[in-house]
């Protein structure tokens, strides 16, 4: 099914270059990666320019999670667009339903945390089924148009507020006495950066192996030539839900963590703009790779903190208008970025190391 | 009686500004199979470039009269030259690559309101008009706004150059030709990227005309107003069949009508519901669109 008429079927860039030339121990970089990672929260060395404080503090671990959260949240939208070339517009309404419909239930039923935490993540899930089950029915940029129509009428829904559920425009707290204690306060944000750490590593570990599967073979077949898989005797309506389904749920429980992360729900998540914020981040980083989605989903989030910062602070102030009110506006550096990286970085970020070697090979 | 009429009258001027951009929306995507997500940040271009105008920025053009009409065509103006900008730079390089032509109008989109917000603040400013034009006026028993009136004018003239251009001149004949098989077109020997260009400009105009009209409907610019109409738009593109113009202006009248009749006789804000869930309905039933034919 991988064809050799595409140069598409990516080896995952990050993973195997250094493998291949290095030392036997680089391969297991990833690892090195995670425990430092996990040890960061211990951490007081200042990251000047990167972060505001030192690694271990509040500030700079809620950061982080975020960041770790939307890598992973990237990571499940390519599943998608990268893995079974699905153009969805619709993504933030299962991450926005994993933290309502979790919200709610604490909220109104008062359940235990670890009951709604299960049932935000099979709302979420059961969403993505129903609606999926639809849109699949329309192919092509039909499909993209009807994702996009569903998750604007949640938006619209959610900021009307039916019955008071959803909190409107201002969102809704979760409320900390029923939370565990464990994870609510600035204290605790270090276990918070952990949840965030070992959804990433869910996120990341679920994509692989579901890649490497025999379903994620069809994917990748859909991917480049789907009526050859039809051809081929396959239905690919299942295999495309399947997808659908399984980054629906990845996402609800990305909602899970942001609510905890945030301490509440926040129609902000429910818009297309948020939607449109994963695409940039998956093809910013190269879609269809192991690690690209997740590269583009820190620096991202990473950027749009930070630039925001950056905009504050004197040394933007004291430019002339020209430059200094381009500046200010993350998401216009952040779309002209994007801009510059889909023409003139094709792969994205992803492949980057992979170019530069062939280019200092052709100059040898 | 006066609600109905007022209701359908508002309904009518929203429609209109559904059809200025959605017309240019259908064509592009007709043509070029390229789903213009910037084409919400022209309608803001032409917007803010009207309101930049009339407030006194341009001699000559003022907040009354002729001047208003000079802010108008500036704001136009700036908004077709932005598209033909947008095909050139952006779209035209990827060529061969639909889907990027699609991410990069994306980011292009996500640019241009935050641009629009840095120089202008992201708060709503009051949109400056002609005092014959922020009036009202009787009809059968209602005080209807004179801009809807104005936003319905607008859209009528713009289907019918429209019309003219398509089935009357040797370039619409080529782009309706292009709607119709690109690569038959291209295999004749004409340059259909001309087309591209002449399309994208057309969009433009229509859309910025929208967003400088819209000023008046909304009473204020602000830099996310295109992006949330755009939605809308598609909505319309989608309805109407996609490269129809024709069809873009029956859905734009039945999508402005159905929205505004549902707010008001409904709760606030179903009526929007309805439209989308129309969409995905619609779409369901008939993947073409309602008359999943050409202009």
């Amino acid at each position: 099914m991988s064809t050799a008429t595409t140069p598409a079927p990516a080896p995952p860039a990050f993973a195997t270059a250094p493998a291949r030339r290095g030392p036997r121990l680089l391969r297991w970089w990833p690892a090195a990666v995670l425990v430092l990672l996990a040890v960061a929260p211990y951490s007081a060395l200042p990251l000047p320019g990167l972060l505001d404080g030192p690694v271990g503090s509040p500030g700079s671990l809620q950061l982080l999670a975020t960041c770790l959260l939307f890598g992973a949240l990237a990571t499940g939208y390519d599943l998608l667009l990268g893995r079974t070339g699905l153009l969805s517009f619709g993504h933030a309404l299962y991450f926005a339903a994993g933290s309502y419909a979790t919200n709610m239930f604490l909220l109104e039923a008062g359940l235990p945390f670890a009951v709604v935490a299960v049932l935000g993540l099979c709302s979420g899930a059961l969403l993505a089924l129903v609606l999926g089950s639809v849109s699949l029915r329309v192919s092509g940029i039909g499909f993209s148009m009807v994702t996009l129509a569903f998750a604007q009428a949640g938006s619209i829904l959610v900021s009307r507020n039916p019955g008071g559920l959803t909190g409107g425009e201002e969102g809704r707290a979760a409320p900390a006495e029923l939370l565990p204690s464990w994870l609510v306060g600035i204290d605790h944000t270090a276990n918070l950066y952990w949840i965030a750490l070992a959804y990433l590593v869910l996120t990341l570990a679920v994509v692989h192996r579901a890649v490497r599967s025999p379903t994620g073979r069809v994917w990748e077949g859909i991917k480049e030539n789907e009526r050859r898989v039809e051809v081929l005797g396959l239905k690919p309506y299942g295999f495309k839900l399947t997808a659908f389904v399984l980054a629906g749920a990845l996402a609800a429980v990305g909602g899970l963590v942001h609510l905890l992360l945030t301490g509440g729900s926040t129609p902000q998540t429910t818009t297309s703009d948020f939607t449109l914020s994963l695409l940039v981040m998956v093809v910013l980083g190269g879609s269809g790779t192991r690690w690209g989605p997740m590269v583009g989903g820190i620096l991202y989030t990473w950027a749009d903190h930070r630039l925001g910062d950056l905009a504050g602070s004197g040394a933007v102030a004291d430019l002339p208008a020209v430059l200094r009110v381009p500046l200010s506006q993350p998401l216009f550096l952040l779309g002209v970025l994007f801009v510059a990286v889909v023409h003139l970085l094709p792969g994205g970020l992803a492949r980057l190391p992979s170019r530069l070697r062939r280019t200092r090979e052709e100059h040898r | 009686m006066s609600t109905l009429v007022l209701l359908t009258m508002t309904g009518l001027g929203l429609g209109a500004l559904y059809f200025l951009i959605a017309s240019g929306l259908s064509l592009i995507f007709g043509l070029m199979d390229v789903l213009n997500f910037a084409h919400g940040a022209l309608l803001s271009i032409g917007a803010y470039g009207t309101w930049w105008a009339a407030s006194g920025n341009l001699p000559g053009a003022g907040p009354g009269g002729w001047g208003f009409a000079l802010a108008v065509l500036f704001g136009t103006a700036v908004g077709t030259l932005a598209a033909v900008v947008l095909e050139l730079v952006v779209v035209r390089p990827l060529y061969t690559r639909p889907r990027e032509q699609v991410l990069a109008t994306v980011g292009v989109g996500l640019a241009v309101p935050a641009l629009l917000s840095g120089v202008w603040g992201s708060d709503a400013r009051t949109f400056p008009g002609p005092e014959a034009l922020s009036g009202t006026f009787g009809l059968l028993g209602a005080d209807v706004p004179v801009n809807r009136l104005v936003l319905i004018a607008a859209a009528v003239v713009v289907l019918v150059a429209l019309r003219l251009f398509l089935g009357r001149t040797r370039h619409g004949l080529v782009v309706r030709a292009g709607v119709e098989d690109r690569a038959m077109v291209t295999a004749l020997g004409i340059d259909v990227r001309t087309a591209f260009t002449l399309v994208f400009a057309i969009g433009g105009c229509a859309a910025a005309l929208g967003g400088a009209l819209g000023g008046l409907y909304f009473g204020s610019v602000d830099p996310r107003q295109g992006t949330s109409l755009l939605i809308f738009a598609f909505v319309v593109v989608v309805t109407g069949g996609m490269g129809s113009v024709t069809g873009a202006a029956v859905a734009a009248v039945v999508i402005g009508l159905v929205q505004q009749f549902a707010n008001y006789y409904t709760a606030a804000g179903l009526g929007d519901l309805a439209v989308v869930v129309l969409l995905a309905a619609l779409l369901l039933v008939r993947p073409r669109g309602l008359t999943g034919r050409l202009a």
